[in-house]
């Protein structure tokens, strides 16, 4: 359960940026989250809710934008997509896979008041 | 939570630190704020920013839902992790200035990382200053059993938290105060999931795998093998006794992390220490070569 961690840093980060971008309220959060991020989504909404309660982003909307898996065929010398880290690769069958996209978790933008 | 470095957070108890603090922000990291340390600052929380905004109505701004919001829109663009990443590289920061090599030693609960903890400092005692950072959600056990062998530890007891992160890490160090060109290991909460995604400013993470678990571990639990430098097949003295495919577990292991070393080992027969000794010397060893505090050793 380190999405409650996680959800802890997000609203650390947004009462950082409270003073920095001058807002009161936040209304709707964007995350941009890849597959191989560890992050389970479910429980991300379910510590969000749990975590934003008597901030200042209460009640606040969260929208997750799922990025795709992208790893680097070493057989194939090109990119292909991948849901897991030991997925082989869908042409060759190869592990020998480098992962160069999908480990993205971060705050994309906010709705603020 | 405090509002000066976040820390506080409920339940997370750094052994010997009394819990109501009036806690001296002396320590080494640096954060991102400009107000004076050392105090017994009582800790104000400020909580919900809000009461008074100045933003007179700047209109829909680019609304994602178009009609629907009255909201101002901000890009903050910034990594969730980014807080824990500053203090681990405070803490990185901290032991590379000091020659220090850390290894964050993960792995399930059970899987005997405190046995092979304590065997490993037998092993290293003579040779080498150490020290122990413990993490387990609650008891003081393991940092008693470690300091059993005369070697200094601290427990960080993370309450409902299931990982360690950079920040309790900092503040042990500020109370255990490693010896220069020290090996500290740092035994994280038993836990294949979180730990993965939290640097505490390691040089490695070794992850340790008993053979009385189950050979595709590395594949249910991807993350944590393909963080880790180094993984350890320990209780190899059972593999009689159980239904444990070795190659295939590494085979495993190699597809979420083709670099990933291996080594086998028991704690309680000896066999394979010899190696993992070694690679903990020569990974210090390397480390250190052309350090400032290496030379000033000699």
């Amino acid at each position: 359960m380190h999405e409650m961690a996680i959800c802890e840093s997000i609203v650390q980060v947004l009462q950082q940026q409270a003073a920095v971008q001058n807002y009161g309220r936040v209304k709707i959060v964007w995350l941009e989250i890849g597959p191989l991020a560890g992050v389970e989504l479910e429980a991300l909404r379910f510590s969000f809710d749990a975590v934003t309660r008597g901030t200042l982003a209460d009640r606040a909307r969260l929208e997750i934008v799922e990025t795709k898996g992208e790893a680097w065929c070493m057989q194939c010398a090109k990119s292909v997509v991948v849901a897991q880290r030991y997925d082989a690769c869908t042409d060759c069958g190869s592990y020998q896979l480098q992962v160069t996209g999908g480990e993205e978790l971060r705050i994309k933008e906010l709705e603020v008041d | 939570m405090c509002s000066v470095c976040g820390c506080g957070e409920g339940e997370v108890k750094v052994e010997g630190k009394a819990q109501e603090k009036p806690h001296a922000h002396d320590h080494h990291h640096s954060h991102a704020h400009d107000h004076a340390h050392g105090h017994d600052h009582a800790h104000h929380h400020h909580q919900g920013e809000g009461g008074h905004t100045h933003d007179y109505g700047q209109g829909p701004a680019r609304a994602h839902a178009p009609g629907l919001s009255q909201g101002r829109m901000v890009q903050i663009e910034t990594d969730i992790l980014a807080k824990n990443n500053e203090y681990a590289a405070a803490n990185r920061r901290f032991f590379n200035d000091r020659g220090m090599l850390a290894l964050n030693l993960v792995s399930s609960p059970g899987s005997g990382k405190t046995t092979l903890l304590v065997e490993t400092i037998k092993a290293l005692a003579g040779d080498l200053a150490l020290a122990v950072v413990e993490g387990d959600q609650q008891t003081a056990n393991d940092a008693e059993r470690v300091r059993e062998t005369g070697v200094p530890a601290i427990q960080v007891n993370t309450g409902k938290g299931c990982h360690l992160d950079g920040h309790m890490v900092g503040h042990a160090l500020e109370s255990l105060k490693p010896a220069d060109r020290s090996v500290v290991f740092i035994e994280n909460v038993g836990n294949l999931v979180c730990p993965a995604a939290f640097d505490l400013g390691e040089a490695h993470k070794v992850v340790i795998l008993s053979v009385t678990e189950g050979e595709d571990k590395p594949i249910k639990y991807p993350d944590m093998f393909h963080a880790a430098d180094l993984m350890l097949l320990s209780k190899t003295d059972l593999l009689p006794h159980v239904r444990f495919d070795v190659e295939k577990c590494i085979e495993y292991a190699r597809r979420v992390n083709p670099g990933i070393k291996v080594l086998k080992l028991s704690a309680e027969t000896g066999e394979g220490m010899e190696a993992w000794v070694i690679w903990i010397k020569a990974t210090r060893a390397l480390a250190l070569t052309g350090h400032p505090v290496a030379a000033a050793a000699e």
